[in-house]
């Protein structure tokens, strides 16, 4: 059980497919779209159930409960040889080669 | 009568939602048939420079350093015929609070959502105005709502994009993520009518104007630093106000015509609003999927008339390729010791390209940089794009294809601007604007020409083909 007052990230169903614009491409028709939002948790829940959450901004906000203490992990990738060959190209063509 | 908070129900509501969330009666600028009187939208609705400039000084914006990239120079002159390749200069603007010149649209935009009294601003955007207006509006004690455009329907987020919802949260925002789709606006629309917040949009008067004193700026450094005036200024561009602003800002601060450029990352072939293609691109903004539907129809907006509307001020439109920018980046980096984010190097990349055609004496000022990062890093976004397949590799730039390949130049020599061609984009402009009229005004004439910055006798033309009447 997550307590109350908890941090953590909702996810819900905003328009589910066949209920989508018209106007957007074949990928997308065949989606539902959806949203994510944070907030602390108003009552104590189960990860995965349908709760309701107080936003950053003290608003009301539903949806599936999908993380506790949402993180970030995005980083600098994996390394791209690419790059240290760019170095190689410049600088070699500014200062001569065997720079 | 309970509201209808449906998909329809809301965007039937678009207008009234529109005209409360932003203070503006648009209506009041119509005139014609088609027209509005744009100069009076940004005069009644804007503010002087002067004002701007002591808004933003006083909160953390403005004021970037101009600075010579004297490397680079040297480097466009080891490709460029005898005595071309002017000296580049870069207008610093990752210096502003949130790191990017998105700092002054947003500045003026909350500085007026303070003003009229709103508690909170929203802002629809994946960009760097997320954490522009995230970071304005803690200063201003408002509340801040961001709406991004940030996954696929695999739950795979662009880095870029992720790290943008980091800033906005780290500055305080509430930040909404939405899967691929332009229902976004729905989304965008519900929340305006819920919480009663400021639209602080990239298109009205206010966020537009706010770019003025980048422009301003840029000729009082460069005459200050050369004793010269430059010889061009080239601004990525996506939705325009960018350009609009700058271009705008140069004409109150010089006499002189001042060459603008505009550039854009060639993303051809990608549909923006498609699920498959949109981790498939390595560039959120700045991209031609933006900018030339921006051009031609500036008022796809999310107000009713947008401030920006570039083809009014642009001389000469080029496009870059991804692998290009990518490249210049890590240039930026290993020549000049500066390292800055990819998006904002896209002018860079063509400025690279356009100096070789000018004297070893005129200025070139690109005018922007962005702050860079985890997920905003040439690094980040190369090893994202191979992670979803993108081949990339060393070659011709021209052999890219979006979506495919990113092609990093196997030589300087290979960087390349491509010109578009602005008759087209502007006689594409003035079929939007027609849409299905039969005639129009001669006032409605004359705006056509201030929109399209062309001849009478282009429009003349143009409304010819079109088989359209005008009043003499």
């Amino acid at each position: 059980m997550i307590a109350k007052g908890t941090w953590v990230q909702i996810h819900r169903i905003i328009l589910p497919v066949g209920s989508r614009s018209e106007s957007i491409p074949e990928h997308t028709q065949k989606v539902p779209f959806e949203m994510w939002d944070k907030g602390w948790l108003n009552a104590a829940s189960e990860l995965g159930s349908f709760v309701t959450v107080t936003t950053a901004t003290g608003r009301t906000e539903t949806g599936t409960l999908i993380a506790v203490h949402p993180s970030y992990h995005h980083d600098y990738g994996d390394f791209v040889p690419e790059i240290l060959e760019i170095d190689r190209i410049v600088k070699s063509a500014l200062y001569g080669d065997g720079q | 009568m309970k509201r209808d908070d449906s998909y329809q129900g809301v965007l039937s509501r678009r207008n009234e939602i529109m005209k409360a969330s932003v203070g503006i009666d648009y209506s009041r600028y119509e005139t014609g048939i088609i027209g509005f009187d744009y100069e009076r939208l940004m005069r009644e609705t804007g503010y002087d420079l002067a004002t701007i400039a002591a808004i933003q000084h006083s909160h953390g914006v403005g004021n970037t350093p101009l600075k010579e990239l004297a490397n680079i120079t040297a480097l466009v002159r080891k490709v460029a015929a005898p005595g071309r390749g002017a000296r580049l200069f870069i207008k610093d603007e990752a210096q502003n609070d949130s790191g990017s010149f998105k700092a002054r649209r947003a500045s003026i935009a909350c500085h007026r959502a303070k003003a009229l009294g709103f508690t909170g601003v929203i802002a629809a955007t994946s960009g760097n105005y997320g954490a522009a207006v995230a970071s304005q509006a803690a200063k201003y004690g408002l509340k801040c709502i961001v709406v991004q455009e940030c996954y696929d329907s695999q739950g795979i987020g662009q880095p870029e994009i992720i790290e943008k919802a980091r800033a906005c949260e780290a500055y305080g925002a509430e930040v909404v993520q939405l899967s691929v789709g332009p229902e976004l606006f729905y989304t965008f629309l519900s929340l305006l009518e819920t919480t009663g917040y400021f639209n602080a949009s990239l298109y009205t008067p206010f966020g537009v104007a706010g770019i003025e004193t980048l422009g301003s700026e840029l000729i009082t450094d460069c005459l200050a630093q050369t004793g010269r005036l430059p010889d061009g200024v080239i601004v990525t561009n996506a939705g325009g106000g960018n350009l609009t602003g700058t271009a705008r800002g140069i004409l109150k601060t010089t006499d002189h015509v001042i060459p603008m450029i505009g550039a854009s990352v060639n993303l051809k072939g990608l549909h923006m609003a498609d699920d498959h293609d949109f981790n498939r691109k390595s560039f959120t903004t700045g991209h031609t999927g933006f900018g030339l539907p921006f051009m031609t129809n500036p008022d796809r907006s999310d107000v009713p008339r947008s401030a920006a509307r570039p083809l009014r001020y642009i001389d000469r439109y080029v496009t870059v390729r991804q692998g290009e920018v990518f490249f210049i980046t890590e240039t930026l980096a290993a020549l000049e010791g500066i390292e800055r984010g990819p998006a904002g190097n896209i002018s860079l990349a063509a400025a690279f390209s356009l100096a070789q055609e000018l004297p070893a004496d005129h200025i070139l000022i690109v005018q922007e940089t962005e702050y860079t990062g985890a997920g905003k890093h040439h690094q980040a976004q190369l090893a994202f794009a191979r992670s979803r397949g993108i081949e990339i590799r060393f070659g011709d730039p021209v052999t890219e294809i979006a979506g495919q390949s990113i092609v990093l130049p196997a030589d300087i020599g290979q960087i390349r601007a491509v010109d578009l061609d602005l008759e087209t984009i502007r006689k594409s402009a003035i079929k939007n604007q027609i849409r299905n009229h039969a005639q129009i005004t001669a006032s409605d004439f004359a705006y056509l020409q201030a929109e399209t910055k062309a001849p009478a006798a282009f429009v003349a033309a143009s409304l010819g083909e079109l088989n359209i009447q005008w009043e003499e």
